[in-house]
């Protein structure tokens, strides 16, 4: 479909200012940013790096952040295959407000989540006295964290499933309905290998999406140490703290996840 | 609600799905915005517009909607390019670059904030070479709109280029055996096409940069009235547990989203309109 294809003589000079412009701007835009970050990152050496590493702010921070992500990638998917069910499969007059409200995460600033949130659960928070009573706090703990980073990554899974469950239509699962298989055999038997990969590819937006989450965690967590500090708080309180080729080392293993994600959608994708 | 009223179907589970559906989105996304109306239901309208018109908020608005516009307008211009260049050309080193595009996706927004800081602070690599120049990127607004323009290119790469696979390679074909030159081909067919998915994916980036905090705050200095955007402010007013104006700034924020969500589905529908010929 190239230009040069229909007038092979005329010197394509389009092409190569477009070439040129757009690997200009890829380099410094995204190339640049990413390779300061390795960089930065071993400057003081190997060493340097690998204490940056193996301590046990870092190693609790891993780990929470890992938790987080995990439970939100876990809740999300129960809710988004469920609510794609109800969505998609059935026809109610509430269908377009329920798909309204599912996306206001998207609309919203991570920072505006994080305040809703403290302004529910916290002290001043209407939900408070209720906690109290049964003894829960919520603000400040990882609960806040991960109940938060739920709300931000909410509309992920279902984003993706939904468009390909409208497009299946609905006569395979009435027939199998009607053949009388229920309604858990019919997900695992009909619906479930459509969805397979497009709920995977939700899955890796999701869990990127979770493990990276900053602005809504920064505003519920307190930024306690070795409490509610995940892997992006703690960048920050290391970048403040002027201790940058520790902070860029600790970048490293979100990059290195970020990589792994990102290949596995691109192996999702040539499926 | 009602139940089993207005659908005729033998598939199961729909009162198993919707009940899940409807009792996780009201304690993740209801039960925490109502809290939003009952903080500001304490303030009164002079308190709300006390906070609102104060000079600190509204030069933070004003930074904000000023980098995030030129951020968005920017990206317009590269992401068409970028989307054009992967649709219609094959050259070496495309499926890096198609990868490559996702990358701000992908990276947590703190880590993006600090590396741009680092690359773009006066003595980081870009910043240096700027320097000699006398220009100043990091800490200014030109630092906000270069990290919104890194954290919003995704956006419209991807809602274009489905767009320019969809245009028939006939109507182009027609125009070169016409005599049309590479340039009016791209004003007079490529262009109109894409025009209406331009301002869409535009209007999109407009509305996530000016929500995006992680990014930005690094880059940006933060300097009150100067450089310190609207999330930001937020963020004073809470650490200072200011719930009150926090949430005043939040809702004017939210509006202001809302609005942009509502020109751009009015857009759509008049764009569509003119395609299916006023028809639907």
């Amino acid at each position: 479909m190239a230009f040069s294809n229909i007038l092979p003589r005329q010197i394509n000079y389009v092409k190569y200012i477009m070439l040129t412009l757009s690997m200009a701007f890829v380099f410094i835009m995204l190339v640049m940013p990413l390779s300061v970050i390795l960089h930065e990152a071993f400057k003081h050496g190997l060493l340097s790096y690998i204490a940056a590493l193996n301590n046990k702010f870092t190693l609790h921070a891993l780990k929470l952040t890992l938790l987080t992500a995990f439970t939100a990638v876990f809740c999300n998917t129960v809710f988004g295959l469920y609510a794609a069910w109800a969505l998609t499969r059935f026809q109610h007059k509430y269908n377009r407000l329920l798909s309204a409200v599912i996306n206001i995460p998207f609309t919203i600033s991570p920072v505006i989540a994080g305040l809703i949130f403290s302004m529910t659960f916290g002290r001043s928070g209407w939900v408070h006295p209720l906690l109290e009573i049964i003894h829960i706090k919520l603000l400040f703990t990882i609960t806040a964290v991960i109940l938060v980073t739920i709300f931000v990554t909410l509309p992920f899974i279902i984003q993706t499933v939904m468009p390909v469950l409208i497009a299946r239509g609905i006569q395979e699962e009435e027939a199998a309905s009607l053949m009388g298989a229920d309604g858990f055999t019919i997900f695992r038997k009909i619906t479930f290998p459509h969805i397979k990969w497009p709920l995977f590819y939700g899955i890796i937006l999701c869990a990127a999406r979770a493990m990276g989450e900053f602005g809504a965690v920064s505003v519920v967590s307190g930024h306690l140490q070795e409490k509610t500090n995940t892997l992006p708080l703690l960048i920050e309180i290391l970048y403040n703290d002027f201790q940058m080729s520790d902070a860029f080392a600790v970048s490293t293993i979100l990059v290195f996840l970020a990589l792994l994600l990102l290949l596995l959608k691109s192996f999702i994708a040539a499926k | 609600m009602s139940v089993n009223n207005n659908h005729i179907t033998i598939i199961p589970g729909y009162n198993l799905s919707i009940g899940i559906t409807i009792f996780y989105i009201s304690f993740i996304i209801l039960l925490p915005l109502i809290s939003m109306s009952i903080t500001t239901s304490h303030m009164t309208l002079t308190q709300f517009t006390a906070v609102i018109f104060d000079k600190r908020v509204l030069a933070s608005f004003q930074i904000s909607i000023i980098c995030s516009l030129t951020a968005a307008v920017i990206n317009c211009f590269f992401g068409t390019i970028l989307a054009c260049i992967l649709v219609y050309y094959k050259f070496p080193g495309r499926t890096i670059i198609d990868s490559m595009i996702e990358l701000p996706f992908a990276i947590p927004t703190a880590v993006a904030g600090i590396s741009l800081a680092a690359l773009y602070s006066p003595n980081g690599y870009i910043g240096k070479i700027a320097a000699t120049w006398g220009l100043y990127p990091a800490y200014s607004k030109a630092g906000i709109t270069i990290a919104l323009i890194f954290v919003t290119i995704p956006f419209v790469v991807r809602t274009i280029e489905p767009v320019l696979q969809n245009i028939d390679p006939a109507f182009k074909e027609a125009a070169f055996t016409l005599g049309a030159g590479q340039f009016t081909v791209i004003r007079k067919i490529i262009f109109p096409e894409i025009f209406p998915t331009l301002l869409l994916s535009g209007g999109l980036a407009f509305a996530r940069a000016m929500g995006e905090y992680g990014n930005v705050i690094f880059i940006a200095g933060n300097m009150p009235y100067k450089t310190e955007i609207v999330p930001l402010l937020i963020m004073i007013k809470l650490e200072q547990f200011n719930y009150p104006q926090a949430t005043s700034i939040a809702i004017v924020m939210l509006l202001l989203s809302f609005i942009v969500m509502f020109i751009l589905n009015s857009l759509q529908i008049y764009y569509q309109k003119i395609i299916t010929g006023g028809k639907n």
